[in-house]
This record gives C-alpha cells, structure tokens and sequence, in this order.
C-alpha cells in the first residue's frame, strides 16, 4: 500500500451530478422546441440560435479571461443563455440581434455581478429587456408571424383559419384595425379585442360590435385554435410557441430532477385562475377553454419550466418558490388582461426575481422538531 | 406493503453486496490494543492503571470520567505499556492505553444467570453501567445515562435501530443475522429497565432476511414488532428512525425521551444481552471492513483496540490502489491518513474506496439549486448556512438552523457545485462552541 490517501471531510460519497452536467441537460431539454421552430420557420431559426450561442460563449470567455479567472464555458451555462435569449426573438431578426442580446445578457446580466450563481435577475430575460427597449419595432409587431403555408396540416389549418377569419372580419371593418392586428400573435389579438376604443370602431351598431368581437374573441379558443397553439401553429418567438415541445422537454426537467414542480404548478396554475375569472370580455362569456388559451399562448410554457425556475434567481426556500410563482402569474396575467403590453411573462419573471431575496427572508422553514413560535 | 419513511433525504446506492452476504468471522487477536479513553460522547474515561500493570481480557482498566461518561476495559490480557496519545478512529489524535498482549487471552471471571430478566432493575442498570456500553451505531452515547430518563419522562416505546442506512456497512445486518435472539432478549432487557410497553426494531427495506427473521421471531410477542422502512438515507438517523416508526417529531434540541421513546443501536442491543446475563464488559464488537479494493471483505468480530492495519491483512489485503481510507460508514465517517487507528466501540465499518471513488470535483460557486433545501431531512437551508459561516454571521447561520444540523452529509452528496457544506457547517459549529464557551 502507499502511504497518500485522500483526508477529506464526510461524506465520501457524492451523487455525481455536476453544474455541466445540469446545464447540458437543460440545453437538452430545449431542443425539442427548436426542431419545432426550424419545422415551422425554416434554417433560419437554427441559425440564429447558433449566433446567439456563440455570441454568449465568447463574451463569457473573453471576459473571464480577462478578468483572470478559471474559463468555465464549458459547463453549458452560457450557451443555454444564449439559447434562451434567441428563444426570445422572433424567426425573421436580423443575424445581428441575437448577437446583442447575447453580448448585453451575458456581459451586463452576468459577469458584471460575478458571474454563475450571482446574478440577481435572469440573464437571458434581462438581455431581452434590453432588446425591446432598444429595438422595440423588432421585437414587437409585423415580424411575429411567419407561418410557412406548405408545411401545415390539416388540423393546424384548421386553427390558423379561425385566426385568419378574426383578421379576415377586422380587415372588413377598419384599415386601422388591420395594421394592428395583421401580423399578430394571438395574444396580440386577444388585448385588441379587449380594448373597447378599437371594438366601438367596427360598425355604428354597439350591440352589433359586442356580437362581432365576442364572436371572434370565442374563435381564440375554440378547439382548433388551442390545437394550433399547443403544436405551434402561431405566431411567436423562436423557442416560445410550441407548446407540446417545450412540455418533452419540462418532463425530461422534472423526470432527471433538474427542475422541480413547485414554480411551474404554482405559476401556470395561477395564471389558469386567475384568466378563467377575469379573462372574459363583454359579449363573451366564461369558459373553461379560456384560461387554457391563456397558458398555452405567449411564453408562459417557456417562462414557466425553464425560466423562471431558473436557479440563482428563484428562492430557496419551498415556501418562498410558491410565493414567487403566484406573484409572477399575477403579474402575467394583470400585464395581459389590463397592461399595455399584450405579453407580460418576461417582465413578471424580471420583477419576481428582483423580490427573491426579501421572499427568501421571509418564508424562511421552520427546522424538524421546532414549534412555531 | 407501503413502508415507513421520514421526509426529505437521498438514495445513495447502498454498495452492501461487498459484505452482505459474508458471515461474522472471528479477527485473530491482535498482539497489542490501544483502548482510547474517548470512544463516547461525555467526558473522557479516567486511567486506574499504570504503565507496566498486568490486565486480564475483560478488567476495567479506566473508570467513567463523568455521569455521561463510561468505563474502559481491557480487551486481551497482557500488560500496559504505554498511556500516551495514539491516532483515533475519528482521524485525530488522542489519550489511550495501550495494552501488549501476552497471547493467552485470560479473562476476568464471568457470570451466568439464565434468568436475567428477573433480576432487580436496579442491578440490570448497575450491570449496563459497570460494562462500559455506549451507543454502538456511531454517536457513542452512553447507554447508562440513556437508561435513566427523569421521572417526568416516561417512556414507552423502546427502538432498536437496525437500520444501518450507510452504504456499505453491513455489521448490523449480520449480527441480527447471526445473533438475532440475544437482540430480542437486549430489547426485553431494556422494555423492563424502562418500564416501556411496546418494543420495535426498526430495519431498512434492504435487508428482507432480517426483517423476514425477525418477524419470525417476534410473532408470538404482542407487543415487540418488527418496523420495515424505505431505503433512503438518513433513515438510521434518530429523530428520522422515531419519526418514520411512531410519527413523533423529537423537539429541537431535545432528546428522544422527550416524547417517550428510546433508541438503541442492535450491536448495543446484543452488548447489553451480554452485559446483564454474563456480566460481560463491552471488549468486542461486529465491523464491517469492506469497499472496492479489499480483497475479501468481511464483518469481523474484532477486539476494540485492534489497530485497523490487522483487520485488512486479515481480509486478504487490499486488491488495488487505495484512494481513500474511511472509518465508519461513508456519509458520516472520518477519512484516514493511514491505518494505524484501533477499532472503538462505535466503529462499525472500514470502507477502503479506490482512487477513482476518491477523487473529488473542484468546488464552484454556489448555484442556488436548492437542491440541498430539498432534500435536507431537517428542514434546514444548508448552502445558506454554509455561506453564512463563510461570510463569518454566525447569527445568520444559527437562523438558519445551524444547531439542528445532524451533518448527515446528505446536502454534500447532492449538491451539483460539490461545495464542502458539511465541512462549512461543522466549521460554524464549532466557532458556535466557541462563542459560548467565551460568554461562560
């Protein structure tokens, strides 16, 4: 036998995981929502994404480097920010945007606080904040939607007809409306049509004006719509639209215990409830598909399972996730239903993650055997 | 059957197929032991010997230092040779007694009285004392003081922990095994010490033999029954084993007889048999000596006091590179810089891991993950306290429960930036020790 052996503190055993090891499985579990975006929108997504990869990549390098500590690129950490920001723009951006978000997300979002584990606020998020602040007609409006007509099924078909018909009906009553709303995402449609200044613009009649948006308000979750939506038949960002990817990928999430279902239950939930008693508008009366038009739409699956679980920027506690989840929800869905945006999950993630300190502080367990005083 | 569990903890894998299946053997004795005054938790055991004395097997050689406290025996007959500090099975240094054997094994003279359950409770607790017990799984806790619970504390439920929930160790298993009636009479033993009404032995789903045996065994028993539990670790830990059998939660701070219940390991279980019927002090006990580069591991009945050297030669060496040299089990032992440390009462297992098992991941920045606030059977945030500590707030860190902290190890083991928060935590502990030792 030598006489060197390893003294190191218990316990002597360790489950193997590793921050590599955590990261390359959420770069994993992102992949099915690209193959989505690339069936839907072409090369061009894969491209991009590609971009803003490398974009993030050499940022972080160049500045660790630079600052003189270990390059750690490798652990997969900067790539998923990377891919997490290009999710957020749409397929038709030019080649440079990802690029500046990247550099912003990684730069400003990241290594300016430390790096890994100390940022306060979601770098991908913050680096698309940046984005619509600075390039706000990119990330908003006509370029959303891109569907490739050749590539659509019968029953996407089906969906994207009852969207072409509320745009048809808009076209037949006001140009102005149809500037609007042309080029939508569905949420997009969903807060015109709450907007009373643009329902009383349709006809003369009021009544008839009620009838009309009611009408097209209900075609938004139909089942063809909801069809669309949960495969991805919509307009959207890049990562963000289809539904049924972004779930292979959560359970994956949950099922390798990377995530955990505290923030996403919490979160979705809320927003299910909250939109199912107050999503309605005048001349559309509840219904149960309503709310799943609502969590099937926009980012709130992105958001949801891989955002705002993100780990520097949720609580610790398990009281204090559940609390940050409903707070983002509320958030989500008081931007949607009364804010002027029609989207609201990036900027509820943003602020949640700005009080996660103060819920950690306060939501602080009580340890096993100790009675609540 | 849906088996009984606490919340919280992880599933290591168990590694027990090293040494499960190997009988007990006897280790050969040793031509010299070296009997640590401090093998408990209390105060150390005072020396009545002297260099140069000549001890029989059994003869107390060291009387209890305290009311928490035990007395040691000698465990070979022989001569003292030296009273000075010998390594520990905990990885430092410490006060023993070292003891040359003259080879013939003489032993004081023993007693048997078949009929020990009838014997007054006072002599039984007296008998207990006089062996020098302590809690055999590990945390050394004199059985003596165990046994003597105030008045405004009644128990009535008495725990035998055969859980052994520490990869690879298998000592326990073996001895319920191979030994499984004289456990049953301990437990008798300590219901009627304690006056308590219902008897359990808790025992970890991975080990069907001895739950199957045990059923056997205590069939015709109404009130001792045999408690299977799920394999997840820290199942063996004490507030965990009373919680998953009786869903009773043990105050903070506080001792199992809070809410009426004792708990004792089952090689403490079988000493005590030994103890009262034989009037036999504790000088031997079950260890595993197992792990990948062993060569043939056993669990041996060894003499406390036999340097751990003895126990690998006696298991055929090793049979490849060692990495790492763990005392105890896994999650919870003390890595060793050699083998020169003797067997102690509470050494249940030697673990001898590979280079590659050994080797470690650097540190990085801590994530976040809350990966170590799930899992954590207490209910504590252990990357928060480890931060706390480093950053030096011991009131922050006592906030977040640094004093329950059981350093089960169980965060380290998941945490994905492999930070030393074990390390960290024990580190504020002991600054916390501190603290209030200075405000005295």
């Amino acid at each position: 036998m030598k006489d060197k052996y390893t003294v190191s503190p218990a316990p002597h055993l360790h489950d193997r995981t590793s921050i590599p090891n955590v990261m390359w499985n959420v770069v994993i579990a992102l992949l099915p929502a690209l193959a989505f975006a690339v069936y839907y929108w072409g090369w061009r997504s894969l491209w991009l994404t590609l971009i803003g990869v490398v974009a993030a990549v050499a940022t972080e390098a160049l500045i660790q480097y630079l600052r003189k500590v270990p390059v750690t690129v490798y652990d997969g950490s900067a790539v998923l920010t990377g891919m997490l920001l290009t999710y957020n723009i749409s397929a038709d951006s030019p080649w440079w945007l990802p690029i500046m978000g990247s550099v912003f997300a990684i730069a400003i979002g990241k290594q300016a606080f430390g790096g890994l584990g100390n940022n306060p606020v979601n770098p991908a998020l913050l680096g698309r904040a940046f984005l619509l602040a600075s390039w706000p007609s990119l990330m908003t409006g006509n370029c959303w939607i891109r569907t490739l007509p050749h590539k659509l099924s019968e029953s996407s078909i089906n969906g994207i007809s009852n969207l072409s018909l509320i745009h048809a009906n808009l076209q037949g009553v006001s140009a102005k409306a149809y500037d609007l709303v042309t080029s939508a995402t569905p949420l997009k449609v969903a807060q015109t049509l709450r907007d009373s200044s643009f329902v009383n613009t349709i006809t003369t009649d009021p009544a008839t004006n009620l009838d009309i948006s009611g009408k097209m308000f209900k075609s938004l979750f139909d089942m063809g719509t909801l069809r669309s939506l949960f495969w991805g038949n919509v307009g959207g960002c890049i990562g963000e639209v289809s539904v049924f990817a972004l779930l292979l990928g959560a359970i994956y999430l949950l099922w390798k215990n990377i995530i955990e279902w505290r923030i996403p239950l919490f979160y979705i939930g809320t927003v299910f409830v909250l939109t199912f008693l107050f999503g309605g508008i005048e001349g559309a009366g509840p219904s149960i598909l309503l709310p799943f038009f609502h969590i099937f739409s926009g980012g709130l699956m992105l958001g949801a399972f891989f955002m705002a679980t993100d780990y520097t920027t949720s609580p610790l506690t398990k009281n204090g996730r559940i609390v940050f989840a409903i707070g983002c929800g509320v958030l989500t869905v008081v931007i949607r239903l009364v804010g002027g945006y029609p989207e609201g999950v990036s900027y509820s993630i943003l602020f949640m993650n700005v009080m996660t300190p103060l819920i950690d502080k306060l939501t602080m367990p009580k340890a096993f055997g100790r009675v609540k005083k | 059957m849906r088996l009984k569990t606490f919340p919280g903890g992880v599933h290591p894998h168990d590694h027990k197929f090293y040494s499960a299946s190997v009988p007990i053997e006897i280790q050969p004795l040793p031509a010299r032991v070296i009997i640590p005054l401090s093998q408990h938790i209390g105060a150390p055991s005072a020396p009545i010997v002297k260099v140069g004395d000549e001890v029989l097997a059994g003869q107390k050689i060291a009387e209890a230092g305290g009311f928490v406290s035990i007395p040691q025996h000698a465990s070979i007959s022989g001569k003292v040779t030296k009273i000075d500090t010998f390594p520990h099975p905990s990885g430092i240094m410490a006060t023993a007694i070292e003891i040359t054997g003259d080879g013939k094994d003489t032993w004081v003279e023993l007693v048997d009285d078949p009929n020990f359950l009838d014997l007054p409770t006072q002599e039984i607790k007296d008998r207990i004392a006089a062996a020098g017990i302590c809690g055999m799984g590990g945390a050394g806790f004199p059985t003596s003081v165990k046994l003597s619970p105030p008045a405004d504390k009644p128990i009535d439920t008495v725990i035998l922990n055969g859980v052994e929930c520490e990869p690879y160790l298998t000592s326990d298993h073996r001895l319920m095994l191979e030994h499984s009636e004289p456990i049953i009479h301990g437990l008798k033993i300590l219901l009627k010490v304690l006056n308590a009404r219902q008897g359990m032995i808790g025992i970890e789903a991975n080990k069907p033999d001895a739950i199957a045996l045990m059923k056997k065994l205590l069939a015709s028993e109404s009130n001792l029954s045999v408690v299977p539990l799920k394999l997840q670790y820290p199942q063996g830990a004490e507030k965990q084993l009373i919680y998953a059998a009786t869903r009773r939660k043990v105050p903070a701070g506080g001792l199992p007889m809070a809410v009426g219940v004792v708990v004792q390991n089952v090689g403490t279980a079988f000493a005590i048999y030994e103890a009262v019927r034989y009037r036999k002090p504790l000088v031997e006990r079950v260890i595993a000596v197992t792990g990948s580069v062993v060569a043939q591991p056993k669990n041996l009945k060894a003499r406390i006091g036999t340097p751990f050297s003895e126990l690998v030669a006696f298991c055929g060496g090793t049979s490849g590179e060692v990495g790492k040299i763990i005392s105890g089990g896994p999650m919870m032992g003390f890595a060793l810089p050699n083998l020169d440390a003797p067997v102690a009462k509470g050494s249940s297992g030697l673990v001898l891991l590979n280079v590659k098992e050994a080797s470690s991941i650097a540190e990085r920045n801590c994530l976040r993950c809350a990966r170590c606030v799930d899992i954590c059977p207490m209910n504590l945030l252990p990357s928060l306290i480890a931060q706390a500590v480093k950053g030096k707030d011991l009131d922050l860190a006592l906030k977040c429960g640094l004093e329950d902290c059981m350093k089960c190890g169980s965060c380290a083991y998941v945490c994905p930036a492999h930070i030393s928060l074990v390390q960290w935590i024990d580190t504020g502990k002991i600054r916390h020790a501190e603290n209030l030792r200075a405000k005295k």
